[in-house]
């Protein structure tokens, strides 16, 4: 469904996830602070690491909006259940059994395929919620919009919150998505049918180890990419080897001071508090703008 | 045997800088890398793989162009917009449910288990290390973290290891889950800083669920002293025992340059202070283990 959905509207918007692989490289500094250098009114930021979400702790938004999610899992009618297992049979997650006489259903292993209820010949299952966490929605001060999710603690499977927090991108503006860390499904599905991915890299052995495996998952998934060095202590050039071996564009890069840690650590914008930040979150945005608006009208030819 | 896991849940706050000091000052232990999206631990100690195998994960679907007559009748009830307009299946898309396969009626959907990664068994110097390779975008984390965490507790048994140490994955999702499960104790690694704070809290809710002591270490301390502080105030109130604060030193990024773990490369203050949460962390979970006995 997202799919079809977002393959409607993606002509008219652009969509720009920031990821990186390894944690802790930066992804949601970068993505607030390109946030707020953009002209008034020109982005949205979705929060997609709904795991542990922290833009909202640098962006402020108020007036919240908050709206639970959740996804089906099935309940059984044992008046209409003949005991026949072939829900048992075509569940792949051993999420429903029959012991004896009881059909025993263990929802935090569903994923809400509903393939039990659509094979039971009795009619005797129907849906009912599991729920997966909370949507939230605000505007900060400086009117820039923030949608986020916050997986219910617990629940093991954030890709189909972070789903709904994409379903949320429908505005003519351009969309920073904040993605979670890894190469595995939370950072699949935020990063699938992006436009562009700008990725946080750090030049350290675990940064680039972890940035390679990035670099193929967005080969697979056709998204193309440019990098951002940040946490740059200006001595290693591992990742701009890296870069210039794969043909990646290095779009700009964010040194690593104690006193840019120390501002992020306070939960605020080194663009605010740094002046040298302000000129080069506001250089990244238009060149990052530039690159991805250049791709995407390659990707229409 | 005792099982610690070590976790932050916000990512970058030196879980696998502190699982491979503590692989290297444990004598006797089985060291895990459970981060399997994005391994590390292997870069910064020093192994010789003595065995490599596939992990077989979960099916996908695949139509078979010959057969399928284009009726419609996956399309509409795939759950998860895997199929497109032209009847191909996205296998990054596909959850492999087998809805589509149980019901096509041309039978026109094959559904093949997956190679989904690689499980390795290295040695090291004080024991062996499990850890794995998921691929590239591949699902099934979780099922992987138990699979090494399965045959780490084989390897340990065999061999009379006392100990198991998990270098986990950051988040509070399914790998997380599947890696504090049972776990005997649990080392949450955070930074002095307000996501740390915010991504700390969740995850101590989840240790709690699952009923896991919890013990804290602060990297980076001296980064901000006062977020330092309410940390430990936090740990005070919710019964999370201490085990010390690292402060910030070039030395870590240094040490994992030379492939090799803090305390092998550096004499400096953050490996002084990782030996002292070491000597901690091992007498918490000693004791531990006489209150089980």
């Amino acid at each position: 469904m997202l799919t079809t959905l977002l393959g409607t509207i993606k002509d008219t918007i652009m969509i720009i996830t920031i990821a990186s692989g390894k944690g802790g490289t930066g992804k949601t500094t970068i993505t607030v602070n390109l946030a707020a250098s953009a002209p008034a009114g020109e982005v949205e930021v979705f929060d997609c690491d709904v795991e542990e979400p922290n833009s909202h702790i640098f962006l402020k938004p108020g007036n919240l909006v908050k709206s639970p999610v959740s996804t089906m899992i099935p309940k059984v009618d044992m008046e209409k259940c003949t005991l026949c297992k072939e829900c048992e049979k075509i569940c792949q997650f051993s999420a429903i059994t029959i012991i004896g006489k009881k059909v025993l259903t263990f929802p935090e292993m569903c994923h809400s395929c509903l393939g039990c209820e659509m094979v039971c010949p009795e009619g005797a299952i129907t849906s009912s919620s599991r729920e997966l966490g909370t949507l939230i929605q605000g505007t900060n001060p400086a009117g820039i919009a923030l949608t986020w999710g916050e997986l219910r603690v617990g629940e093991a499977m954030s890709p189909p919150l972070i789903e709904q927090v994409k379903k949320k991108i429908n505005s003519h503006k351009t969309a920073l998505v904040d993605a979670p860390p890894g190469t595995s499904c939370p950072a699949i599905a935020a990063l699938r049918n992006s436009d562009f991915a700008l990725l946080a890299a750090e030049p350290s052995p675990f940064g680039l180890n972890d940035l390679a495996i990035t670099v193929e998952a967005l080969r697979i998934l056709k998204v193309p990419m440019g990098i951002v060095i940040s946490r740059d202590d200006g001595e290693s050039r591992i990742v701009d080897e890296y870069a210039a071996r794969e043909n990646i564009e290095i779009l700009g890069r964010i040194p690593f001071t104690r006193e840019a840690a120390a501002v992020c650590s306070k939960g605020l914008l080194l663009r605010d508090e740094i002046p040298e930040m302000k000129s080069l979150f506001a250089q990244l945005y238009s060149t990052v703008m530039e690159k991805a608006e250049k791709e995407k009208g390659e990707a229409r030819k | 045997m005792k099982e610690l896991t070590i976790i932050s849940g916000k990512g970058g706050t030196g879980k696998t800088s502190v699982t491979a000091s503590f692989a290297t000052l444990a004598p006797n232990r089985v060291v895990v890398d459970a981060d399997v999206d994005a391994a590390n631990l292997y870069l910064t100690l020093a192994h010789k793989t003595i065995h490599s195998e596939n992990f077989i994960g979960g099916s996908l679907a695949e139509i078979d162009p010959a057969l399928c007559t284009q009726c419609g009748d996956c399309l509409e009830r795939c759950q998860f917009g895997a199929i497109s307009e032209d009847f191909v299946i996205d296998p990054i898309a596909c959850e492999g449910c087998k809805v589509c396969v149980h019901f096509c009626p041309e039978d026109a959907i094959s559904f093949e288990r997956q190679v989904c990664g690689e499980k390795f068994l290295s040695e090291t110097d004080n024991g062996p290390m499990v850890h794995a390779r998921l691929g590239i975008a591949q699902e099934n984390s979780g099922l992987l973290v138990s699979a090494l965490r399965q045959q780490a507790r084989e390897i340990a048994k065999k061999k009379g290891i006392p100990l198991i140490i998990l270098d986990g994955p950051p988040g509070i999702g399914c790998p997380v889950i599947a890696s504090i499960t049972n776990s005997d104790a649990l080392l949450i690694v955070t930074e002095p800083s307000m996501s740390g704070m915010h991504d700390m809290e969740r995850v101590k809710s989840l240790a709690d669920q699952m009923r896991v002591p919890t013990y804290l270490c602060i990297n980076k301390s001296d980064l901000n002293q006062e977020k330092t502080d309410a940390m430990k105030a936090f740990a005070l109130e919710h019964n999370i025992k201490f085990a010390g604060e690292i402060p910030f030193d070039r030395e870590v990024t240094a040490s994992m340059n030379a492939n090799k773990s803090l305390v092998e490369f550096s004499q400096g203050p953050a490996a002084q202070a990782m030996k002292k949460v070491w000597q901690n962390v091992s007498k918490y979970v000693n004791e531990t283990m006489d209150v089980l006995k």
